[in-house]
């Protein structure tokens, strides 16, 4: 295959990745990995480093419409990012020296895992008052709605801390965002309103994603020639999607749709690892 | 946030939203003219990346600075690649100013540890 063939299937590819990862909230590394690594038979090395840098520019280009309305709690992000980061330089660590099928393998399950919660339908009571260790960290805070200033109170915050550090360790191994856990950590485990911790997320994504891309960088993990259409392709991807979340009031068959898909991913991404064909 | 503070985290926020805004536009910018100039020179060279080859090119800034000295299309990318990396980054320098100017200093503690781990990952990725 010559180099601007590929280059415009990576393209083509990406943009549907960004755009349903932009609609579903999963990001955009679950569906490109697995179309690098099975469809085009990109080494699974080049796949993730380059779905790590297209994590950083759609997490830093939503982060920053986001943060400016106000719902985003920039101290939990940084409290949390010591946990993200550090799992972060752990996850590079070990996916250096471990076996790439076990990568394939890990992958598949988070993204059946990420799959399944996308559709759990989420039911959450929010606390106006905080634990001692949030008020020490100064965690609580408020955010604008419809019906005026609602303030919330942080739980649970060393449970939340520790699962941030998996969180990271999970986003640096495999080269995604983990925007599922890490919303488990913060919607489950610490209560932080639905709406708080998915725009928080979003905004530890971008670093966290740095602190392993650092690693992969000196590595050779990120390939120009491929990370290029990736991460362009991803990025407008994302963007056309949020131009239609805007517009359409629901998209719960896609919902479904990419779930099917997602977990076709899944299965096929833990078969070629046990198979040993990645 | 009910503490007096809170005009100075509505401006620390803004100042966050342009850094990531910028630092988004401006490495796909770069991205985008190095990927032009690469496609160009080599569109029609065959493709193969099946096999993962330890040898990193452009990983180094002299590398680098040489190569877009050269024109070269893949020296230019990896820049934009550099930028977009650093641009989180960024948001953590301006996060630790700000808490500075607020006088909230363990947020500023909380920064300075979360930018030395990122910096450990930078070392510890380069040794070995």
């Amino acid at each position: 295959m010559s180099v601007i063939v590929l280059t415009l299937i990576i393209l083509i590819g990406a943009y549907f990745a960004g755009l349903l990862g932009s609609l579903t909230g999963l990001g955009g590394g679950f569906v490109i990995i697995p179309l690098l690594t099975l469809g085009l038979h990109v080494n699974i090395h080049y796949a993730i480093g380059a779905s790590l840098i297209s994590v950083i520019a759609t997490s830093s280009g939503s982060a920053a419409a986001y943060v400016k309305e106000g719902i985003t709690n920039i101290r939990i992000g940084m409290f949390l990012e010591i946990a993200t980061t550090i799992g972060a330089m752990a996850g590079a660590m070990i996916a250096l020296h471990i076996q790439t099928h076990y990568i394939a393998i890990l992958f598949g399950l988070i993204l059946a895992f990420s799959a399944i919660m996308s559709l759990v339908k989420k039911v959450q009571t929010v606390y106006t008052e905080g634990s001692p260790m949030a008020v020490k960290f100064k965690l609580n805070g408020s955010y604008p709605t419809q019906d005026g200033v609602v303030n919330y109170g942080v739980r649970n915050v060393g449970g939340g801390f520790l699962m941030m550090v998996f969180a990271g360790i999970i986003s640096g191994m495999l080269g995604i965002g983990s925007g599922a856990l890490k919303v488990v950590a913060m919607d489950t485990i610490m209560r932080i309103p639905f709406k708080v911790s998915t725009t928080t997320s979003n905004f530890m994504i971008g670093v966290t994603a740095a602190a392993s891309a650092v690693v992969y960088l000196q590595r050779g993990y990120i390939d120009p020639a491929i990370s290029m259409p990736v991460v362009i392709g991803v990025l407008l991807g994302a963007l056309t999607g949020s131009k239609i979340l805007v517009h359409t009031k629901s998209a719960g068959w896609l919902r479904w749709v990419f779930t099917i898909v997602v977990s076709i991913l899944a299965v096929q991404m833990i078969y070629n690892g046990l198979t040993g064909k990645i | 946030m009910q503490t007096p503070s809170n005009f100075k985290d509505k401006d620390m926020q803004a100042i966050i939203g342009w850094v990531l805004r910028l630092g988004v536009i401006f490495s796909m910018l770069i991205v985008t003219i190095g990927g032009v100039i690469y496609l160009t020179r080599h569109g029609h060279s065959v493709a193969d990346y099946s096999i993962f080859r330890r040898v990193p090119d452009f990983v180094y800034p002299s590398n680098i600075i040489n190569g877009i000295l050269a024109n070269r299309g893949r020296a230019i990318i990896q820049a934009g690649i550099i930028l977009l990396i650093a641009t989180p980054v960024l948001r953590i320098i301006c996060s630790f100013i700000g808490f500075i100017i607020e006088k909230d200093y363990l947020y500023t503690a909380i920064s300075l540890l979360v930018l030395l781990i990122i910096l450990a990952s930078m070392i510890s990725g380069h040794a070995g």
